[in-house]
């Protein structure tokens, strides 16, 4: 685990009154604080990436931080494309990561099939 | 004149539009103050949600104790409608209401209209506001800039600016081992929070060469930092810190980055005075995460969609007053130039007045326009400093990604443009499809625009010539077409929206 959140017992500014929630990740159980956001929760617990891109399926999670990028959008019960660094998580949220491959041509859908 | 109260919207709850806020309601102004976040404070005073209070936030930050008491005045104000979650994602002008009715008489007669939605980010069935405010007031600051280099697309690298949000708003520490690098002042306090919420920063690296510090600007930029009152005092504070614990390396860039799926190591090399890597100086450093920004963007989608002038250097344009072209708008803040919080304060105060139809001489503003005059050089002074050299472009490969959303390499990008002969942004950014995800070019946009007129150039032509900017987007932010389809049926134009029925506790 490289990124985390810092324990408020070693936080020299001692935030307080901290109350635990739990998100599913595909699954997975990942234990955040009320008033993270997602990304904030994911990456606490040293979940780095979690979007998958579409043209060739490399790994993204957080890169601006501030709700310009889009890189790290994940599906929150359900509901598609919302920006983790920008939505609070609330407990039991079931976050689901995305990869939206681009389609593969079929053989009615070929653009290239009268040229082969 | 009618006697009726003038109707004040803000956009940015930032350290402009707190200031500008305020200054309107001390003329009586009914004010809107809009922001997208849940919090105030704008990503300057990003801070702990409520739900984690600290007794000692206010040591992570600069003037913190100030922003407690502009939000404090706000929120016991009545006259003033704080609505936090509202997204602002179109702005336009009615030509035939403004024209029908002239100017500054009833609610609405400017014709300026403010599309806005209320509710969690990207939710489904947020709550749709229209706003025909008397006169707006954008301060929608600014996100950071980061240049391509080959591995940036790896989960690890951040923007400066992500680091210091997650630090600040969640105590969140995005690496154990990390590398700071890219060009201005504010690349220390970043490294200041990163070491406050336990990472290690194994260097801060300054693009900029000494020489051209010295001549832009200064040889040591935290004493730039340390230039006025309070905030200089901290500062100072984080200064020393920095230059005791954190090496600080001017004429040095992060030229790649490397892992497969992960930062595991960058290469760091000096550049010289244009930024061009100088052959031989590479190093490799073990690093879980790289925070890098060499610059700022605007955020100019609300001023661009209503029509705001901008500057040559991509600013929106105002006047002593802070009026941008558009006579009802003002602007306020790093979208009329990057020059830091005090002249980002000066700025608000300034607009707030004048949109609350203050008078240019009066007296409580005269202190604003002489500390904002104080500080209007500092834009210029910091571009000139560390504004974006072009040699930064000798750091990319063929394959390094340009459009993070579309996964365009630098290769294909200048092949394309090259078969295509093409001389228009619109058309290579169709060709390319650099630009075109779904950040709407947000990232790459201006990136883009400087390596294709580059490329264009090169093969003889005068560069891109369809004089198409990739600033203009006339959805401010994405939204969802059922969204979209209720605010097309919503409420009809004849109701009262400029007093918003949706409030929430600021």
């Amino acid at each position: 685990m490289v990124s985390r959140r810092l324990p408020a017992t070693s936080d020299r500014i001692v935030p307080g009154a901290e109350d635990t929630l739990r998100i599913d990740l595909d699954g997975t159980p990942v234990d955040g604080l009320r008033g993270q956001t997602i990304a904030g929760v994911l990456l606490g617990s040293g979940v780095l990436a979690w979007r998958r891109t579409s043209g060739s399926g490399n790994p993204r999670g957080v890169f601006c931080g501030i709700g310009v990028c889009f890189d790290c959008i994940v599906t929150v019960n359900g509901q598609r494309d919302v920006r983790a660094c920008q939505r609070r998580a609330t407990d039991g949220d079931r976050i689901e990561t995305q990869h939206d491959a681009l389609p593969e041509p079929t053989a009615d859908h070929d653009p290239n099939r009268d040229r082969a | 004149m009618s006697a009726r109260q003038r109707e004040v919207v803000v956009v940015g709850a930032g350290p402009a539009g707190l200031q500008a806020a305020l200054a309107a309601r001390a003329l009586g102004a009914a004010v809107t103050l809009l922001d997208a976040s849940d919090e105030l404070g704008g990503q300057y005073w990003r801070h702990l949600p409520a739900s984690r209070p600290s007794e000692a936030e206010a040591s992570l930050h600069h003037g913190f104790e100030r922003f407690v008491s502009m939000r404090a005045a706000l929120d016991a104000d009545d006259g003033c409608t704080v609505i936090i979650e509202a997204q602002a994602w179109a702005a336009d002008v009615d030509r035939d209401t403004a024209s029908d009715h002239g100017s500054d008489v009833g609610s609405g007669a400017t014709g300026l209209r403010l599309h806005v939605l209320v509710g969690p980010p990207d939710g489904s069935d947020r709550a749709s506001l229209t706003l025909r405010p008397d006169a707006l007031v954008l301060a929608t600051g600014a996100h950071d800039r980061t240049l391509p280099f080959p591995g940036w697309d790896l989960p690890g690298v951040f923007s400066a600016g992500a680091a210091q949000a997650l630090a600040k708003g969640e105590r969140v520490a995005v690496g154990r081992r990390v590398v700071v690098a890219g060009a201005g002042p504010f690349l220390l306090p970043v490294a200041a929070s990163l070491t406050a919420t336990g990472s290690r920063v194994l260097g801060v690296y300054e693009a900029t060469t000494a020489g051209g510090l010295a001549r832009g600007w200064l040889p040591k930029p935290w004493q730039l930092l340390g230039v006025t009152g309070k905030a200089g005092e901290l500062l100072g504070y984080v200064g020393g810190h920095l230059r005791h614990r954190i090496p600080y390396r001017v004429g040095h860039a992060v030229v790649a980055a490397h892992g497969t799926d992960r930062v595991e190591r960058v290469t760091i090399a000096a550049v010289d005075a244009d930024w061009s890597p100088i052959p031989g100086t590479e190093r490799s450093v073990e690093a879980d995460a790289v925070c890098v920004s060499h610059g700022f963007t605007p955020r100019l989608e609300l001023p661009v969609a209503v029509g705001c002038a901008l500057t040559d250097a991509r600013f929106v344009q105002v006047d002593a007053e802070q009026r941008t072209s558009v006579p009802t708008v003002f602007a306020a803040g790093e979208i009329t130039g990057i020059g830091g919080v005090d002249a980002a304060l000066a700025e608000g105060a300034i607009a707030g007045h004048a949109a609350a139809g203050g008078l240019p001489g009066a007296s409580g503003i005269r202190s604003a326009v002489s500390r904002r005059d104080t500080f209007l050089s500092f834009a210029d002074r910091l571009e000139r400093a560390h504004g974006i050299r072009a040699g930064w472009s000798d750091w990319l490969d063929d394959d390094t990604t340009i459009c993070r959303c579309e996964e365009v390499d630098y290769g294909s990008l200048r092949a394309t443009a090259a078969a295509t002969c093409a001389t228009g942004l619109r058309s290579l950014k169709l060709s390319t499809r650099a630009g075109l995800g779904i950040c709407q070019g947000r990232m790459c946009g201006r990136t883009v625009e400087e390596l294709l007129h580059r490329t264009v150039s090169e093969s003889g032509g005068n560069g891109l010539i369809d004089g198409v900017s990739s600033d203009r987007r006339p959805i401010v932010s994405p939204l969802r077409i059922g969204e979209l389809a209720v605010h097309a049926q919503g409420p009809p134009p004849q109701e009262p929206p400029s007093t918003p029925t949706a409030e929430h506790p600021g």
